[in-house]
């Protein structure tokens, strides 16, 4: 087992040091398309993690049996069976949001994140571990996602998960849930984060990353 | 999404182009929009194997989809074959590219590996099955879907390129600045929307 250091060490690292989004520039085709209603980020985020964490777990526990040469395509299809579980269980549960996703739930397949988590991870680490690095790397993207889609739902719609929050009866911006948004955000969003890592470098003499 | 196969193909074809672009409408193919665009040639070329790969992905997953997979019932198994599908035809155009066109292999071979796990290649296969799209359709979409990325990822690359030895704050320097060039262009393609509707 894990000590209860080496989990918060591995929490901070794929949340905030090496956040799959913001840092490495991954995930981003699901980031922008689903953030323009908080909800649906919601259901994308939990998709994300879901797959991820199994994914990982399950890399992990055959890290020994899979070839190396044929290790891609196998990751492949054990992602792509654990994204199609999460697709049947999101349709049976919840067939609007599933409807308004549209394809984007079976892109998780693709979602570079869960590919990288793979690679760099799983394939040589204890499953506890692959585990929790799957559902840490995919809690940093659900925050970023949930982050992006309450600005835009709030300043496109006025609303939040739904709710009319527009007391005041201000004019909303239809371009925060039009697609030029959603890269202006995430570009604002990496721009402010790397500002504080390089701040905290030039204060603290750099700790890491 | 409405009853699909009423659109002309050629509609759908503009379309894909111009109003639903693939990177700047429907976020597909995101990674390798931003990681392979900071050389013109290199990008134009990444752009030209994806138009290539995705003509021929959607033609095969339509024929494997509408006379396989929906006979047999296999509909919930998609993702699935749809993968292997993508990935096998990328090895073949590989091999026969190698074989008979040793010149066009030397200069797209290296994006075909790559090409395999971008997500909008898989995205429109996910389009055409959503939407219904009849064959003729469903060619003119992939046609279409293809060089609209490719135009996109061409001007992307060519607006860094010119701006290369500009002066940035830092911390806007690389990705960031790139999204914000990117929205600026998508906000330049809502201007062709209502031009055709496609949904």
């Amino acid at each position: 087992m894990m000590k209860k250091g080496e989990v918060k060490a591995l929490f901070r690292r794929n949340v905030w040091d090496e956040n799959q989004v913001l840092r490495q520039i991954l995930g981003i085709c699901s980031l922008l398309a689903v953030t323009n209603v908080l909800s649906n980020s919601l259901v994308m985020g939990a998709g994300l993690i879901f797959s991820v964490a199994l994914s990982s777990l399950t890399i992990s526990l055959l890290r020994d049996y899979i070839p190396h040469r044929v290790r891609m395509i196998v990751q492949t299809l054990i992602i792509a069976a654990w994204v199609i579980l999460f697709d049947i269980i999101i349709k049976a549960t919840l067939p609007d949001v599933s409807r308004a996703l549209g394809p984007y739930i079976g892109l998780i397949i693709t979602n570079c994140i869960i590919m990288g988590r793979a690679e760099a991870f799983a394939q040589m680490n204890p499953p506890v571990e692959s585990f929790l690095d799957g559902v840490f790397a995919g809690l940093g993207y659900t925050i970023v996602l949930v982050i992006i889609a309450f600005i835009r739902e709030l300043m496109g719609f006025g609303t939040i998960f739904g709710f009319d929050v527009n007391f005041l009866g201000l004019e909303t911006w239809t371009i925060m849930v039009m697609p030029p948004a959603a890269f202006f955000l995430v570009g604002v969003m990496i721009w402010i984060v790397n500002n504080i890592v390089a701040r905290k470098q030039a204060i603290g003499g750099g700790k890491n990353g | 999404m409405g009853s699909a196969p009423a659109i002309s193909p050629l509609v759908i074809f503009l379309a894909s182009i111009f109003t639903s672009n693939m990177v700047l409408a429907n976020f597909l193919g995101m990674c390798s929009f931003i990681s392979v665009s900071t050389e013109y040639k290199t990008a134009s070329g990444l752009g030209k194997a994806v138009a290539l790969v995705m003509v021929f992905t959607t033609i095969f997953n339509w024929l494997i989809y509408r006379f396989i997979m929906i006979p047999l019932g296999l509909d919930y198994l998609r993702y699935l074959i749809f993968i292997i599908v993508i990935a096998a035809t990328v090895q073949i155009i590989e091999m026969v590219m190698d074989r008979y066109l040793p010149d066009l292999h030397m200069k797209l071979g290296i994006f075909l590996p790559l090409i395999t796990v971008n997500c909008a290649i898989l995205g429109i296969s996910l389009f055409m099955v959503i939407r219904s799209y009849g064959f003729l359709q469903t060619v003119l979409f992939g046609l279409g879907s293809g060089l609209g990325w490719w135009l996109a990822i061409a001007a992307l690359a060519a607006i860094r390129e010119k701006m290369a030895g500009n002066q940035l704050p830092r911390g806007l320097d690389g990705p960031a600045i790139t999204f914000i060039i990117t929205g600026i262009m998508a906000l330049a393609f809502v201007g062709f929307s209502g031009i055709f509707v496609v949904m």
